[in-house]
């Protein structure tokens, strides 16, 4: 008979991986323990010694190193070392040293390698090292990332002088073998130091030149196309799809920093046709009436689990989604305008949130606002603007956009702004920042134009980034906010543990996750003045900016991923199996490898929360 | 290294030899048969059992025991796969008081066996090691009592006792005369306490096994910090 080690077992029973086995299997290998203390500053196991055991650290610190002596990872209460050498050659890979005093559980390889074949959860988890486990889990789904429009680049695009003669440059496009090139003129450069002012094409050369019997001689910026379509070398390759079937263009101009790297053309991409979203945002510009869009809205549900099913990245599908809204949107505006007739005066349209992040998923409300001409005066244009903004967001919600709760939508006149309202409008969200007013109104922070004067919105977003930048006052305010919605400690197998102990049976992960992810990405973004909107466009400013500790941005982008890629995969089970979907998720119905990661991320997302409060502490003004 | 000089006994193995002569009990001749460890014997090249009991009262001449824990260690490891526990049924009527302090109940005493039951197990574990507890006047007077009353003899063993460890340290330190100064009070050396000191995890109280586990890490720490492995069993056996 061998005694019940209550202790042990309660204390193993909480730790991954050992949290998800029978209890009966905790006993058993909670008899199998050796127990040894080791004090601060002494070597457990060395580089290349034997090893035939596997060990939980029960209390102190251990920390691993590599080879060479470099620190590999840092280990606290309940975590594991010694799997790689028992899963390789039973050779130590990484030496490990108490760096506090240290009480360790070790397990024999015996019962190790039955825990591994017993219970896959158990093998997974220890076959990859956990600081890699986040990383691998985003990775391993996430393949399709590599269809970006960069990818699809083989050659610097050719760029010659507006000054060139027709002749002269259809000599080098012939003798390069290519179909378009970029013009540039020295003599102009904007304030990028870009001076590429248009592009000529075959089409071009064929359609101004030929066709009208044009010389020759004559210089090639009379015949170029000067309206300029292009795209970031970050956008999917779908997006150029989307863009260059919108505007019947041929080849694309891919933008870094706002300048040239090169040209696609349709060629280069009908192999990566994304059909679906791109069909689906083609028929919306194809429909009669605000019904009509009605109708074709119930089949985004469709669109949405095809692409979820052929494994989309969450960067992937939120943006389609956003595209989609946006076209919904573009669509019922210009049936708005030939309804009410043309604009009084000029407008802009803005999506604000999660549609201006391009982080759009299913369960959406509508939020959004109108920048008007500083000509406006209600008397004259209101009832025009007010029964245009009526006409949309009631389509919208027709659709399935529902009205928002807070009432942030174009029909709220408070939200129907001129130009220079706007702007003392965020001066005194900005100068004058308190947490409570703030608390409402981060949403107005993520903002683009979606029809009618889109550089109105630009420049609104130029404004603020100018404003919000070196101001510590109000990012000490907005970063309060951010740290509001906090991340669950963790899951046990149906139900979600609370920082307070509290158990839940669901957890929203919008509300605990990507949301508050966004929240504190947007603070750093505003104080590094970084002009992305996108969450992992933002992190990746952030990351360059260099104002997170090493590797928590990277972190950051895979806590994201995996959030959103949980959030997105629950909503199309949920429409598969005919429920309306929503962003709960209840631990039961996860998988292990969810569960096992969403842990890994909330931690990353609440040490992130944290050091927020460390860096916008607020009193360095 | 410390060096102690309160030892009960001068010279265990030949006292045990005496024992085992004397002894009128066939289980205790063999427990004394087994002998114990040369006095110069390094504690590397000790076999430690941890021993806790959990009793009805602080004394062993009223009191009985109602649980057993034990645990088998060397100066490395503590073996949970050779851990043991026993409920038994006190020699005494089980008071009130220690029910809520054990969280044992009457219940889970109403199968247990009594002490001579499982006396011959007990032994066996015991025999042949060194005997580790935390404050010797619980586990050796209360089973010497115990065995009085069941077998008309009682029983004598070296033991290491970690409060007495913590005790003389606690002492030297408290005694030098720039403590007298400071006020510095002394140290408390209840288990619990002592093991925050070598930052050992808290354990809840009152289950043998437990405790018997956490005199054995105890037991391991204080060497580690005070004594060494080529340390001679007689400065610290009692």
């Amino acid at each position: 008979m061998t005694a019940e080690l209550l202790e042990i077992q309660s204390f193993i029973a909480q730790y991954a991986p050992f949290d998800q086995l029978p209890e009966q299997v905790i006993v058993e290998v909670a008899q199998s323990v050796e127990i040894s203390y080791y004090r601060a500053d002494t070597m457990i196991i060395d580089f290349n010694d034997k090893i035939n055991e596997l060990y939980i650290l029960r209390s102190g610190v251990v920390e691993l190193y590599r080879r060479k002596g470099e620190l590999y990872n840092r280990l606290d209460q309940g975590q594991l070392f010694g799997q790689m050498g028992l899963l390789t050659n039973n050779k130590v890979r990484f030496p490990a040293k108490a760096v506090k005093d240290t009480l360790l559980y070790s397990i024999p390889e015996s019962v190790f390698n039955e825990l591994c074949e017993s219970y896959d959860d158990f093998a997974d988890f220890v076959e990859v090292e956990d600081s890699m486990r986040l990383k691998h889990a985003v990775k391993s789904k996430t393949d399709v990332t590599i269809s970006r429009v960069k990818t699809l680049l083989t050659r610097a695009p050719l760029v010659l002088p507006s000054s060139s003669t027709i002749q002269a440059v259809a000599k080098i496009m012939a003798g390069e073998n290519i179909s378009a090139a970029l013009i540039n003129d020295p003599d102009i450069e904007d304030e990028l130091g870009s001076s590429f002012v248009g592009i000529i094409t075959e089409h071009d050369l064929c359609a101004n030149v030929i066709a009208s019997g044009l010389s020759v001689d004559n210089p090639i910026s009379q015949v170029m196309s000067t309206d300029l379509i292009s795209l970031d070398h970050n956008a999917y390759i779908f997006e150029a799809m989307l863009l260059m079937l919108r505007y019947n263009i041929h080849h694309l101009p891919i933008l870094k920093n706002k300048k040239p790297i090169g040209l696609i053309e349709v060629a280069d991409i009908i192999r990566y046709e994304s059909q679906n979203s791109l069909l689906f945002v083609s028929s919306i510009f194809q429909q009669k009436s605000s019904e009509d869009l009605a109708h074709l809205s119930t089949q985004l549900k469709n669109c949405f689990v095809r692409m979820v099913n052929e494994d989309a990245n969450s960067h992937m599908v939120g943006r389609a989604m956003s595209e989609i809204g946006r076209s919904f949107k573009q669509r019922l505006l210009t049936l708005a305008e030939e309804k009410f007739g043309p604009p009084p005066i000029p407008y802009c349209f803005l999506a604000l949130g999660s549609m201006a992040r391009n982080e759009q998923l299913m369960v959406t409300d509508q939020d959004n606002a109108l920048i008007l001409d500083n000509s406006y005066q209600v008397e004259l244009h209101g009832a025009y603007f007010e029964q245009l903004a009526e006409f949309v967001c009631d389509g919208l919600a027709a659709c399935g956009y529902t009205y928002c709760t807070g009432y942030i939508m174009a029909t709220n006149p408070e939200y129907r702004k001129t130009r220079s309202q706007w702007e003392d409008c965020f001066a005194d969200w900005i100068d004058n920042p308190n947490p409570q007013s703030l608390l409402n109104c981060s949403i107005f922070f993520d903002l683009t134009g979606v029809y009618g004067r889109l550089k109105w919105a630009e420049q609104l977003n130029a404004f603020i980034l100018r404003r919000a930048k070196k101001n510590n006052r109000f990012l000490a305010c907005l970063a309060q906010n951010a740290r509001n919605r906090t991340p669950p400690l963790g899951f046990f197998k149906d139900f979600v543990m609370e920082k307070d102990g509290r158990h839940n049976n669901s957890i929203n992960l919008k509300r605990r996750g990507t949301a508050p992810l966004a929240d504190l990405v947007r603070v750093h973004a505003l104080a590094i003045g970084s002009p992305s909107q996108n969450s992992f466009e933002r992190l990746d400013d952030i990351i360059e900016a260099g104002i997170l500790p090493k590797s928590k941005g990277e972190d950051l982008k895979h806590a994201m991923e995996l959030i959103s890629l949980v959030r997105l995969r629950h909503q199309a089970l949920d429409i598969k199996s005919g429920i309306e979907p929503d962003n709960n998720i209840e631990p039961e119905n996860m998988s292990d490898f969810e569960r096992r990661n969403l842990k890994d991320a909330f931690l990353v997302l609440s040490n992130a929360q944290n050091f927020l409060k460390y860096r916008y502490s607020g009193n360095k003004f | 290294m410390e060096n102690f000089k309160n030892q009960e006994i001068l010279n265990w193995a030949a006292f045990l030899q005496l024992k085992e002569q004397n002894s009128k009990d066939s289980r205790l001749r063999d427990f004394y048969h087994a002998g114990t460890y040369h006095n110069e014997t390094p504690l590397s090249e000790i076999d430690f059992v941890a021993l806790d009991f959990e009793t009805t009262g602080l004394d062993s001449q009223q009191n009985g025991i109602i649980s057993i824990g034990l645990v088998p260690f060397n100066l490395q490891r503590i073996f949970c796969r050779k851990a043991k526990k026993w409920y038994i049924t006190p020699q005494d009527n089980l008071q009130e008081n220690s029910i809520i302090i054990h969280g044992i109940t009457h219940s889970d005493l109403q199968d247990a066996p009594d002490l001579l039951r499982i006396l011959e197990q007990l032994l066996d574990e015991l025999a042949g090691k060194v005997v580790v507890v935390h404050y010797r006047h619980i586990e050796r007077d209360f089973l010497d009592h115990t065995l009085r009353i069941l077998i008309n003899e009682g029983i004598m063993f070296p033991v290491i006792d970690t409060m007495q460890i913590e005790a003389d340290l606690h002492r030297k330190r408290s005694k030098g005369w720039l403590n007298f100064f400071s006020k510095k009070r002394p140290e408390s050396i209840r288990l619990a306490n002592s093991r925050t000191r070598y930052n050992l995890p808290v354990y809840p109280p009152h289950d043998a096994l437990t405790d018997a586990i956490a005199t054995a890490e105890l037991l391991q720490a204080q060497i580690i910090y005070h004594f060494s492995p080529d340390t001679a069993i007689k400065n610290l056996w009692l």
